[in-house]
């Protein structure tokens, strides 16, 4: 249901997945997902080498965090991150690139994996692994799944359903093995017999190739998925593939699912078979006036200036510089903002594209209710939001609202739908804490 | 580089505007308004151009003068406005009427409501309805439609279909005739071929759905077989005829389905089709007037808000559990 159809603008789709250079200096923020920051386990003047574990979980929801690069740890201290504010950071300059013994660096691809369930989801955690998606949701705690509740079928994400996003994509292309390795390790951990691979049919030589590597996997198996926008989203990828709804405040797993992203599949791959911690992710680079595009691989906390130079630099019409996708990607102020893992790309938007235009009288026209996927009523939401009309905002269910900005994107009146809706979403939260709290 | 531009996401638009919808609009009525003029020549000429020109000037003056505020009259909606309100009007209807009917429906039922978005009744069907209890005699004779016409005031008259239904000692036209708009009756209403093409097209735009539209047809449909087939002597007029005749496909397509003044979901779309529906039935074979379907789509349209608080879109999760 819902969901709206923008151009693709798949500019790098073709561009394989080169190296970034390493910068003189990285920030590697300790607080980029969900949940509570990791603890510095390090101080300035260590000397620290790659894979090295910098920042310890802290919490539940919380992930470890490693050295990206070797050097000396110069300080930990708060950088602004893509959303705006400070996140503490381990600041560490580079020197060489030396990484720990423990790391298969090998280029082989190891199938066979010996770990039990338990095992492989420590390992996870201990790697530092969260969702590459873009929520960045311990990996961790997605595959342990609450008392009562069983996993009935593993979903990959290979959607990458926003605009000019194309990491997934070359991912899919250049590390299909690795993926589906990941994929059958995942199915272990969480003790499933099926797994499926949900990809748009923008992308169909990766449908090709992955399925034809797929016959050689147990239970898992490739599903073609029309061109829509937000299928990536975890519950509409659930109801696009195996048809199931998960309901309003309800877990994929209410509806015996789980979602992993292609590229946290990877990353898992990395961690069980190469023991390899997460400290780098692929990202792209593009926009309309680049002259070039790419998809790279780069470590995590090094600055996008730096990443954006080896393409090329900042083309001169641009107008808004994009952490993500277009969709749901965060305008950035400057590029010293560093690679987090949650960061999916880096995109250019020329100055005529960047501006909203002016916001008129809502029509009625009922495009953002068709567009909404959740089947919500936007432009009532924007109003109750103006009016602070929490409670009716909360009956109607302002927080099944995943801010994929279809609303918006659909307004022929050019109404900042979701920016009131998010708004709205935030004190409802609130709200909706505050009861809990007093309840118990 | 220029100055960076902060915003939240989403940073690129469909590119849709107001305007886009407003053409769109104009292009499916064109079928239709080529169909009046070679019918009823001169005289729709003139109707059609007073009430797009009065219209406008009517917002312009308005917030210009009265309310000061920002200009809207180039989103096309008061020109929509106007050409919908000749639609549906008879063509040898005296300028100065038009005029008024067009102050009506700017004025009054637009504007003072606060601009496009805001009025809860179809602007265009107040104004008619307005000029049709005011101005009894002059609505309710229309010219006969004769091809090229170059009478205006002058024209020869002829009864509608639903008139002749209603006593009005005159011969039905055939349906062929009736299918192609070869009848008395409004500008833009005579030809359900016309209205029908409009039709296919807003769809395949998607200007509007299906919903309002087929909702009000069939439930015209069903009603009206299911009254004259229990008694054919009592209630002559047969189902197909109720579906050509007046105003019911210009109201059905273009009408009801105005954004600002029709539900916001598809399930309340049905609910209102069917209430437009039911109503029309009802004052055409019951009430005193031969043609009600200005009057059915003014009275759900007051109930949209209600539809609206108590009818709520298919939420995700809803359908499909476990």
């Amino acid at each position: 249901m819902g969901g709206i159809h923008p151009k693709g603008h798949k500019l790098s789709a073709n561009h394989s997945i080169q190296e970034v250079t390493l910068p003189p200096r990285v920030m590697i923020p300790l607080g980029h997902y969900l949940g509570a920051p990791s603890m510095a386990v390090v101080s300035a003047g260590d000397v620290v080498k790659v894979g090295q574990l910098i920042g310890q979980a802290n919490g539940h929801i919380s992930a470890n965090v490693h050295a990206s690069v070797s050097g000396v740890v110069a300080k930990i201290d708060g950088h602004v991150d893509a959303s705006g504010y400070k996140v503490p950071s381990v600041f560490i300059d580079v020197q060489g690139d030396e990484w720990l013994e423990t790391i298969d660096k090998t280029p082989e691809i190891k199938r066979e994996c010996t770990l039990d369930a338990k095992m492989i989801v420590k390992k996870i955690s201990e790697s530092g692994i969260v969702g590459l998606g873009g929520a960045t949701f311990p990996t961790h705690v997605k595959l342990t799944p609450p008392p009562g509740k069983k996993a009935e079928v593993l979903i990959i994400n290979g959607v990458e359903c926003e605009p000019y996003l194309t990491c997934d994509h070359r991912l899919m292309m250049e590390k299909g093995e690795e993926i589906l390795v990941g994929v059958s390790i995942l199915m272990k951990a969480i003790g499933v017999h099926e797994a499926i691979i949900g990809i748009e049919n923008n992308k169909k030589d990766a449908i090709a190739h992955l399925h034809k590597l797929a016959i050689g996997f147990d239970g898992i198996s490739v599903m073609a998925l029309q061109v829509q926008y937000p299928q990536g989203g975890e519950k509409q990828l659930i109801d696009a593939t195996i048809g199931r709804q998960v309901p309003s405040g309800g877990l994929p797993l209410d509806v015996g699912a789980v979602v992993q992203n292609v590229a946290t599949a990877f990353a898992i791959y990395e961690a069980v078979q190469k023991n390899k911690p997460l400290f780098e992710r692929i990202i792209t680079i593009t926009g309309k006036s680049m002259a070039h595009h790419g998809n790279y691989r780069a470590r995590i906390g090094i600055p996008l200036a730096h990443v954006v130079e080896q393409v090329g630099g900042v083309p001169g019409d641009t107008g808004k510089i994009v952490a993500g996708g277009p969709m749901m990607g965060r305008a950035l102020s400057n590029l010293d903002v560093a690679v987090a893992k949650g960061t999916s790309g880096v995109l250019f938007i020329p100055a005529f594209e960047s501006a909203r235009k002016n916001m008129q009288n809502c029509i009625r026209c009922t495009k953002c209710v068709v567009a909404c996927p959740m089947g919500l009523e936007p432009y009532l939401l924007m109003t109750q939001s103006e009016r602070s009309m929490w409670t009716e905002m909360e009956s109607d269910r302002i927080l099944d609202c995943i801010e994929c900005g279809c609303c918006s994107y659909s307004c022929p009146s050019n109404r900042p739908l979701l920016d009131y809706i998010r708004f709205g979403k935030t004190n409802v939260s609130k709200i909706v804490r505050a009861r809990l709290v007093r309840k118990n | 580089m220029a100055k960076l531009i902060i915003s939240p996401a989403p940073h690129v638009h469909s590119g849709d505007t107001i305007s886009s919808k407003m053409i769109g609009v104009f292009i499916a009525l064109v079928p239709a308004y080529l169909v009046g003029l070679y019918f009823f020549g001169l005289g729709a000429l003139i109707i059609s151009v007073t009430a797009v020109l009065s219209c406008i000037v009517f917002e312009y003056l308005i917030q210009r003068f009265m309310i000061r505020g920002a200009l809207t009259i180039t989103d096309g909606s008061a020109a929509l406005t106007g050409l919908l309100l000749s639609f549906n009007l008879p063509t040898n209807l005296p300028v100065w009427i038009v005029i008024i009917g067009s102050l009506v429906a700017i004025g009054i039922a637009k504007m003072s409501f606060g601009g496009l978005g805001n009025n809860p009744f179809n602007p265009a069907l107040v104004g008619r309805v307005f000029l049709l209890i005011s101005f009894p005699a002059q609505m309710t004779v229309w010219p006969k439609p004769i091809p090229f016409n170059t009478s205006y005031l002058d024209a020869v008259t002829a009864a509608t279909p639903l008139a002749i239904l209603k006593g009005q000692f005159s011969e039905i036209p055939s349906t062929l005739d009736m299918f192609l708009g070869n009848m008395g009756g409004s500008m833009g209403e005579v030809s359900t071929l016309a209205l029908l093409i409009g039709f296919v097209y807003l769809l395949m735009k998607k200007i509007i759905t299906w919903h309002i539209p087929v909702s009000i047809l069939a439930t015209v449909f069903v009603f009206t077989a299911i009254l004259h087939y229990a008694n054919p002597e009592a209630y002559i007029a047969t189902p197909v005829f109720h579906l050509l005749t007046g105003g019911l496909m210009l109201g059905a397509i273009f009408m009801a389905t105005d954004y600002v003044t029709s539900p916001m979901n598809p399930r309340g779309m049905l609910i209102y089709g069917v209430g437009i529906g039911i109503i029309t039935v009802i004052i055409r074979v019951f009430g005193a007037y031969p043609e009600g379907v200005s009057f059915a789509i003014l009275i759900m349209n007051a109930f949209t808000p209600l539809i609206n608080k108590y009818v709520k879109p298919k939420r995700f999760g809803e359908a499909k559990r476990g």
